[in-house]
C-alpha cells in the first residue's frame, strides 16, 4: 500500500533578528522522518517545546520547512510548484487546540461551515446549505444551532464544528494539534469516539499531536516520540508503550496521571 | 543602542527628503515674492529686477537648493524676503512662543485627562461615566475655530481677558512679576481653547485603555491577593494600560509645533502659525521651507521619543528585539 | 475535628444581559478540614470556578450570592465588610487563578509581584520585605530563586509562572489555599512537578487546600478527600481512595469510565469506543423538579424525574446525592 504521507529529514530553523544581527536559534525541527499509511493514526507525543506544533504547521503548508521533503501521495510538497501545493492543501486539514480562537466569533455556524466551500467556488447556494446540514449531522451537532454564533456553543460543540469545517473540503489527512487538550474529560471521550467513527466510515487518516499519552494509546496505531526537534523513538503503539526504550518515552509514561484502579498501581510523584 | 543610531539615521534622511519636497512644491507654485512688487506702480521694474538678481530667484533649482543647504549648515537656513533677515532666528523666536502655549497645554491636558480617564473607567457604564462621555463627545464635535472664536467673544464681552496677542502695549515697562502676570493673562484664553480641543480624545483613550486593563485577569488576581485599591489603580492598572498612552504621548509631542496654528492665528498669538501663514501667502520661500522642516523635526522626534519610552516601559518589547 | 472553612447551602446565580437569572451553584455544602487537600472535581458548567471565586467574594458584577454562609475563623465571609475581606484575601485565604500567563502582571518583575502581596498585608521595613520575598521564592524555587525574581512573566515557562502564583499565594502564610485548575495548561511532566510542590508545601506549612480540576486522575494519590460537583450541586463527597476506586454516583462512575487507560486490558483489540456520557454538560442547571443528571443517567428511574435527590450518608465520611441509595 502506498503511504499517504511520507516525511523525510524535515528541518525547520527560525532565525531571530536581534537589534540588527541575525541570531540562530536551535532548530525547531531537526531531521524528522516518518510515514503514515491511509486510514491509520499516527500519534506524535512529546513535551512542550519538542517541536510538535512546528511539525503541524509545516505539514499543513502554513510554514515552509528549511530543508527536507514532504511526500503527499507521491508529490513533494516542498519542491513542487505553488499550483500543485494549492491542489494538495484542501486535502490536509488542521484542527487547533483552542476551539474559541480558531472560529470567527462574529460569524454564525452556517457562515463558518460554508466559508471553505465559498472559497472553492464550485457550489451553488442550495448545494452549500445541504452540505452544511449534512456536515452538522455527520459530527453529531443538532441542525438548529446553524444560526448561532460559536460563542454560544460549549467547548465540545465548538471542536465538533471545527471538525465539520475541516470535513467540508473532503480531506484525506486530518492533523489534530492538541485538539482534545482543552476539553473536559467526558467531552474528550465523545470527540475521540467521533474521530474513530469518522475514520472507519470515511477512511480518514490522522496525525494526532498530543502530550496526553493515554489518549494517544487509545487512538493511535503508531506512536512517534519527539524530543528537541527529533524523533527519538517510533513504532506500533503497543510496542512503544509496553517496552519503551528511550529515556524520553519512559519519562512521558511515568508522568501520566492515572486513577488508581484496582489492577494498576498508583503512580509515585 | 544600534537601534537608536538606526532611527536617527532614518530621521536624517527623512528630513532631507522633506526639505527637498517642500522646496520643490513651493518653488513650483506659481508666483514669487516679487510679483506683488511688480504690480506696485511705485516700484521701478529695474528695482524689482535688481532684487531678483540679488536674491538669486532666477537661478536654476538645484543651485538654489544647494545654496540653501549651505546656509542651513551655517545656521541661517536661508533668508526671509519679507523680514529682511536670516530665517533661523525668526523661526526660533516664533517657535519659542508657540512652544510656550503648546507645552503648557500638553502638561495641563495630560494632568487633567489621566485622573479623569481613570475615574471614568472605574465607573464604566454608570451615570457619571455616561455624563463624561456625552461631555467629551460634545467637545469633540465643536470645531476648534468655533471654540477659539467663542472664547474671544467672551473676552471682548467680559473685558476680563486681553483679546489677543502675547503682551500688553506697556509690557516693557512692567516689573518682572507683573511681566509674568501679563504673560499668564494673555496665555489663558489660547491655552483654554487648545486644552478643550485636546481633552476629549485624551480622556477617551485613557478611559478605554484603563477600562480594558480593569477587566484583565491579572487585576482580578491582584484583588484576590488583597492589594488595596490605590495600589491597584496606579501600580497595576495604569502601567499595564501605558502602551497605547505612550504612543499618544509621542503624538502629543510630535504636534507641539503644528497643533496650535489655528488658535494662534485667531488670537493673534505671535507663534509659528501666523508666520507660516503669512509666508505661504506671500511666497516667502525660505521661511516656508524652514517652518515645515522645524515641524517635521518635532514630529519625527516625538515618534522617536514614544518608541524609546515604549522600549523602556514595556519589558516585552525589550526582549522581543533581542536586547536581553 | 472542626472545619477550618465551612460552606453552608451556597446558592450563586448570574444575571444575563436580558435580565434572566442563571443558577451556577444550587445548594453546595461541605467543610474543609485543617491540613487536608480537598479535590473538587467538576467539568464545564458544574460551577467549580464560581465556587472558587464565591468563597472570597470575587464574583463578577453580574454574579449574586443569593443564599448561604461561608464560615471562616469565626465570621461569615458572605456578610463581612469590604475592609475585612481585603484583609482576609491573600493573607488568610489565597486564591490561585487559572491560566498563569494571564494571572500575572505583564510588565512587573516576578519578585516584585510577590513583594506587593507581602507589602499589602504587613508593614515591615524595605529590607525586611525584600528578605521575606526572597524566602518565599526560595520555597517554590529551590534553585535560582534570584534569577526568577528578576525575570518578567513572559520570560518564564508555564511551570515557572505557576510557581510564582503559588509563591504569591503562600507569601503571607494563609491557612487556606484555593487553586482553580492550576495545572490545566501545563504538560504532564510539569503537572506532576506542580503537584509535588503543593504536596511539599502542605506538609511544611500545614495548609488546607481546595484543589479544583476536571481531571480525576490528578487527584489520585494527591487529594485526601474528593468532592464531585455536577450542575451546581454536590454529587458525591468522600475519602479520595473510596471515591476514585469505587465511585457511587452514576455521574462519577460514567466520568471515570470515559477516561482511556494507557494500557488497555487486552493487547491487540480493535479500537473500542470509550464509554461516553450521552448528551452535553448543562451550561447551567435550571431549577427543575427532578435530578439534574437524570437526562444523561444510564441508571435512571421514574422517580428521578419527579424530585431532587437528597444527600445520603453511605458511611460516616462518604455522602452521595442519588435517589438509588436512599433507604
Amino acid at each position: 500500500m502506498q503511504p499517504l504521507l511520507k516525511v523525510e529529514n524535515l528541518v525547520k530553523r527560525y532565525a531571530r533578528r536581534g537589534l540588527g544581527d541575525a541570531r540562530e536559534e536551535p532548530a525547531a525541527l531537526d531531521g524528522v522522518s516518518f510515514t503514515i499509511f491511509p486510514g491509520t493514526t499516527l500519534a506524535v507525543v512529546g513535551e512542550s517545546g519538542s517541536g510538535k506544533s512546528t511539525l503541524a504547521s509545516c505539514l499543513a503548508c502554513l510554514e515552509s520547512p528549511t530543508a527536507g521533503n514532504i511526500w503527499y501521495e507521491g508529490k513533494d510538497l516542498v519542491k513542487c510548484g505553488e499550483r500543485a501545493r494549492r491542489q494538495a492543501r484542501p486535502q490536509i486539514q488542521l484542527i487547533f487546540q483552542d476551539p474559541a480562537s480558531s472560529l470567527n466569533s462574529r460569524w454564525s455556524v452556517f457562515e463558518i461551515l460554508i466559508e471553505p466551500l465559498i472559497l472553492q467556488g464550485k457550489y451553488t447556494s442550495e448545494e452549500m446549505k445541504q452540505r452544511a446540514n449534512s456536515l452538522l449531522e455527520r459530527v453529531g451537532l443538532a441542525p438548529d444551532i446553524v444560526e448561532r454564533p460559536p460563542t454560544e456553543l460549549s467547548g465540545g460543540q465548538r471542536q465538533r464544528l471545527a471538525i465539520a469545517r475541516a470535513l467540508a473540503l473532503e480531506p484525506k489527512l486530518l492533523i489534530l494539534d492538541e485538539a482534545l487538550s482543552a476539553l473536559d474529560c467526558s467531552v474528550q471521550a465523545q470527540i475521540a469516539n467521533l474521530l474513530v467513527e469518522l475514520q472507519s466510515s470515511l477512511g480518514m487518516t490522522y496525525l494526532f499531536i498530543t502530550h496526553d499519552l493515554a489518549m494517544a494509546a487509545h487512538l493511535a496505531d503508531q506512536i512517534a516520540v519527539m524530543n528537541r526537534g527529533r524523533i527519538v523513538e517510533q513504532g506500533p503503539a503497543d510496542h512503544i508503550l509496553r517496552q519503551p526504550k528511550h529515556e524520553t518515552t519512559r519519562r512521558l509514561l511515568a508522568a501520566v496521571p492515572r486513577i488508581a484502579r484496582a489492577a494498576f498501581p498508583a503512580v509515585e510523584y | 543602542m544600534r537601534y537608536l543610531l538606526h532611527r536617527l539615521g532614518h530621521a536624517f534622511f527623512l528630513l532631507i527628503g522633506v526639505s527637498i519636497l517642500s522646496f520643490l512644491f513651493t518653488t513650483l507654485a506659481p508666483g514669487t515674492y516679487f510679483d506683488e512688487m511688480r504690480l506696485n506702480p511705485q516700484i521701478a521694474p529695474e528695482m524689482v529686477a535688481a532684487l531678483r538678481a540679488q536674491y538669486g530667484v532666477d537661478k536654476p533649482l538645484p543651485v538654489r537648493y544647494a545654496s540653501w543647504l549651505n546656509s542651513v549648515f551655517h545656521g541661517e537656513m536661508g533668508f526671509s524676503f519679507a523680514y529682511n533677515s536670516p530665517v533661523a532666528p525668526l523661526l526660533l523666536v516664533r517657535a519659542r512662543n508657540t512652544l510656550l502655549l503648546t507645552i503648557t497645554t500638553t502638561l495641563l491636558a495630560w494632568a487633567i485627562s489621566l485622573p479623569l480617564g481613570v475615574w471614568s473607567a472605574e465607573r464604566l457604564g454608570r451615570l457619571p461615566d455616561r455624563f463624561l462621555s456625552w461631555g467629551t463627545a460634545a467637545l469633540m464635535v465643536i470645531p476648534d475655530l468655533a471654540l477659539a472664536l467663542g472664547l474671544l467673544v467672551f473676552a471682548v464681552r467680559s473685558g476680563w481677558f486681553p483679546t489677543g496677542g502675547m503682551a500688553s502695549v506697556d509690557f516693557a515697562t512692567l516689573s518682572p512679576l507683573n511681566k509674568l502676570r501679563d504673560l499668564a493673562l494673555h496665555m489663558i484664553l489660547p491655552v483654554t481653547a487648545l486644552v478643550l480641543s485636546a481633552l476629549p480624545l485624551l480622556v477617551r483613550h485613557v478611559r478605554a485603555a484603563v477600562a480594558d486593563v480593569l477587566n484583565a485577569p491579572f487585576l482580578l488576581a491582584a484583588v484576590g491577593h488583597g492589594i488595596p485599591r490605590r495600589t491597584l489603580l496606579y501600580r497595576y492598572a495604569l502601567p499595564a494600560a501605558a502602551n497605547p498612552l505612550i504612543s499618544l504621548f509621542g503624538f502629543s509631542i510630535g504636534s507641539l509645533l503644528s497643533g496650535s496654528l489655528l488658535v494662534e492665528v485667531v488670537m493673534s498669538w505671535p507663534g509659528l502659525g501666523p508666520l507660516l501663514m503669512e509666508a505661504i501667502l506671500s511666497r516667502d520661500l525660505y521661511v516656508v521651507v524652514g517652518g515645515i522642516l522645524f515641524s517635521t523635526l518635532f514630529l519625527v522626534g516625538g515618534n522617536l521619543l514614544a518608541d524609546l519610552l515604549l522600549f523602556w516601559a514595556d519589558p516585552r518589547i525589550r526582549t522581543e528585539s533581542g536586547a536581553q | 475535628m472542626a472545619s477550618v472553612l465551612e460552606i453552608q447551602d451556597l446558592h450563586v446565580s448570574y444575571r444575563s444581559r436580558s435580565g434572566m437569572l442563571h443558577p451556577a451553584l444550587a445548594g453546595v455544602s461541605f467543610g474543609l478540614l485543617p491540613g487536608e487537600i480537598l479535590g473538587v472535581l467538576g467539568e464545564s458548567g458544574s460551577g467549580k470556578s464560581t465556587l472558587a471565586v464565591s468563597l472570597v467574594r470575587l464574583l463578577p458584577g453580574n454574579g449574586n450570592i443569593t443564599r448561604g454562609a461561608v464560615h471562616f475563623e469565626g465570621k461569615d465571609l458572605l456578610q463581612a465588610k469590604p475592609e475585612e475581606l481585603e484583609q482576609i484575601r491573600g493573607r488568610r485565604i489565597s486564591l490561585i487563578f487559572q491560566e498563569p500567563s494571564l494571572a500575572l502582571h505583564p510588565t512587573m518583575r516576578s519578585g516584585e509581584q510577590v513583594r506587593q502581596v507581602l507589602a499589602a498585608h504587613s508593614a515591615p521595613g524595605k529590607s525586611a520585605l525584600s528578605e521575606r520575598t526572597r524566602q518565599v521564592l526560595a520555597e517554590v524555587f529551590p534553585e535560582d530563586a534570584d534569577r526568577i525574581a528578576r525575570s518578567y512573566p513572559h520570560q518564564l515557562s508555564g511551570g515557572q509562572r505557576q510557581r510564582v502564583l503559588i509563591a504569591q499565594a503562600i507569601a503571607c502564610g494563609p491557612s487556606v489555599v484555593i487553586a482553580d485548575e492550576p495545572t490545566a495548561s501545563l504538560d504532564p511532566a510539569t503537572q506532576m512537578e506542580i503537584l509535588g510542590v503543593f504536596r511539599t508545601l502542605k506538609e511544611r506549612l500545614g495548609l488546607a487546600m481546595i484543589f479544583i480540576t476536571h481531571n480525576p486522575a490528578l487527584l489520585s494519590g494527591f487529594a485526601d478527600r474528593v468532592l464531585v460537583l455536577y450542575g451546581g450541586r454536590v454529587a458525591e463527597l468522600g475519602p479520595a481512595a473510596k471515591v476514585l476506586a469505587s465511585p457511587r454516583h452514576p455521574y462519577t462512575k460514567a466520568l471515570f469510565a470515559s477516561i482511556p487507560a494507557v494500557f488497555e486490558e487486552s493487547g491487540s483489540v480493535p479500537r473500542k469506543r470509550l464509554a461516553v456520557i450521552p448528551g452535553d454538560s448543562p451550561i447551567s442547571c435550571l431549577p427543575r423538579r427532578g435530578c439534574c443528571f437524570e437526562p444523561r443517567c444510564t441508571e435512571r428511574m421514574e422517580i428521578c424525574r419527579e424530585r431532587e435527590p437528597e444527600l445520603v450518608n453511605l458511611s460516616a465520611s462518604h455522602t452521595v446525592s442519588c435517589i438509588k441509595y436512599e433507604n
